[in-house]
């Protein structure tokens, strides 16, 4: 009998039209309409949840106070992405989780306008600390990605 | 509740390619562990079924192939899942069933393949918010990294701390035969690898494994006939946190994601069963499920085995090394075999091997008592055991 291992190519390619729920569609309507940013207030603790969420996690009530928040914050904690993998945008990027000013938790997004010739010298750059304010796209579609963070200085 | 211990393990080699189908390398594991056990499948009573996400391998809900491949036909059966904790959530599975007193006998087992795709943080990736999260290509690699950026800045620590660990754990793996990577390298050699998500680089992220694991568990009766060497289950601890990483890094809930300190109540309540007040001196080895190199600096002190932002500079002293005073993973660790669905549960295998004495050219003398942990998730989820040759 042959020793020649067969092997079976296949993929999955499933399409999902998500549901972005009653808070988020909130959120990105806000975001694509009139650029502002949008946080919902735990009704007992009154932690600002960035980006918003429906109920506080910590108090298990509902969260459905909304207050604006940023435009401008401060970097949590960041990433310099210089690999590619399958299905992201091309390095190199960088990532930072921001607290907007006003609200308790930090959300994610890329950081824009940077130069990545020197990868040490940027993460001191952007390092946890570094302030930070939102640019909005001009043609916004709803999305997350409707906005970025820029360097302030 | 009854006594538990471990009477068998069972490991495959861990590669990425792998030419066994899924379920015959689940069958392979159950199988060494029964020999390792000297039992029957008929012997065993109930299955735990090690399975985090099965988009790893390609296919939707595994486990349903696998019932004969570990002798379930006719038997309870159920599936774990914590992401990457699962390994650690079932082998706790396991030890409830026992505990409990439902069954004598509990087969814990399961596999990860890995190498049948190349696109493992893309598939990472979609366990993000899509909302909020997903479209950023988040994945495990920058998990890690936010987490080091965090610790980093508390603790002021350097890429070269994290470049030791991978040394070590790479250099310890040498020992194991079933460990994926090893080898003797050098700082340079690790500094100098690819940079993938800063301050991440390729030598401190684990490779794609495949691979199988199975763990045999008993009630003390039955143990006592079973083995000479019983490996006591002393503590279990599990803790849960949120999937945001952006509500773990701003003081907003219990746990510091730069620290991993949602480990730590887990931890203590382990110890407390298995009364343990002084890990640092009372546990003589810990086989850590820390994918990432800073997670084990982060795990070292969420576990209490040092004090908080020491855990670099004991590294520096050869403190978590084979001959230092709580050799770390003389397994290699996740960090060089991380077969996701299974690397939690082959701590323990691995543990329950340096209890036993029969862990060959990784033995730590003087064994009595070990810890292992599992993460998973958004590092959200986790399990943590203790383990003695002592009752």
């Amino acid at each position: 009998m042959s020793e020649e291992l067969v092997t079976i190519h296949d993929r999955w390619d499933i399409p999902y039209d998500y549901s972005a729920g009653v808070c988020a569609s909130k959120f990105f309507v806000e975001l694509r309409d009139h650029k502002r940013l949008m946080a919902t207030k735990c009704s007992k603790c009154g932690r600002v949840l960035m980006p918003p969420r429906s109920f506080c996690e910590r108090c298990f009530v509902k969260a459905e106070e909304w207050v604006e928040v940023g435009p401008e914050g401060t970097i949590e904690t960041f990433t310099i992405v210089l690999e590619k993998f399958a299905g992201n945008p091309d390095p190199p990027f960088a990532l930072a989780y921001v607290k907007l000013d006003g609200a308790d938790t930090a959300m994610l997004n890329y950081v824009r306008g940077l130069d990545f010739s020197d990868v040490a010298r940027l993460a001191y750059r952007i390092r946890i600390g570094t302030r930070v304010k939102v640019v909005y796209k001009d043609k916004r579609e709803g999305k997350i990605t409707d906005f970025e963070y820029e360097l302030l200085s | 509740m009854r006594n538990v211990a471990i009477v068998g393990t069972g490991q495959t080699p861990y590669t990425t390619a792998v030419n066994l189908t899924y379920e015959e390398l689940v069958y392979t594991a159950a199988r060494k562990a029964l020999e390792d056990a000297g039992l029957n499948i008929g012997d065993i009573e109930a299955i735990v079924f090690s399975l985090a996400p099965t988009s790893l391998l390609g296919i939707d809900a595994a486990e349903r192939w696998c019932i004969g491949a570990v002798g379930g036909i006719n038997k309870p059966f159920m599936r774990i899942n914590t992401g990457g904790a699962t390994g650690g959530s079932a082998a706790q599975a396991g030890f409830f069933n026992v505990a409990s007193g439902l069954f004598d006998t509990v087969l814990v087992v399961g596999a990860e393949k890995q190498g049948d795709t190349a696109d493992t943080q893309l598939i990472l990736n979609r366990i993000m918010s899509v909302r909020y999260e997903l479209p950023f290509g988040l994945n495990a690699i920058s998990m890690a990294a936010f987490a080091a950026v965090r610790y980093m800045k508390k603790y002021n620590v350097k890429q070269e701390h994290f470049a030791l660990v991978a040394i070590r754990d790479r250099r310890n793996a040498l020992n194991n035969p079933y460990a994926h990577l090893k080898g003797n390298y050098t700082m340079e050699r690790v500094m100098s690898s690819r940079m993938l998500c800063w301050p991440m680089k390729l030598f401190d992220c684990p490779p794609r494994s495949s691979g199988a694991c199975a763990v045999i568990m008993a009630s003390e009766e039955k143990a006592k006939q079973i083995t000479k060497t019983p490996v006591w289950i002393k503590g279990v601890g599990a803790r849960s946190t949120t999937y945001w990483i952006g509500d773990q890094i701003s003081g907003a809930l219990f746990n510091e994601y730069g620290e991993w300190d949602a480990i730590t109540p887990a931890a203590q309540s382990a110890y407390k069963q298995a009364g343990i007040t002084k890990p640092h001196d009372e546990i003589q080895v810990a086989e850590l499920y820390c994918p990432f190199s800073v997670n084990e600096v982060q795990a070292t002190e969420a576990l209490g085995l040092c004090e908080k932002g020491q855990s670099s500079a004991l590294e520096e002293k050869g403190h978590w090394d084979m001959s230092g005073h709580l050799p770390v993973n003389p397994s290699g660790g996740a960090l060089c075999s991380n077969p996701i669905a299974i690397t939690g549960l082959a701590r323990v295998a691995e543990a329950a091997l340096q209890l036993t004495g029969k862990a060959e050219k990784r033995q730590v003398d003087g064994c009595r008592t070990a810890v292992t942990n599992s993460p998973g998730g958004t590092f959200q989820f986790h399990a943590v055991m203790v383990l003695s040759n002592k009752l």
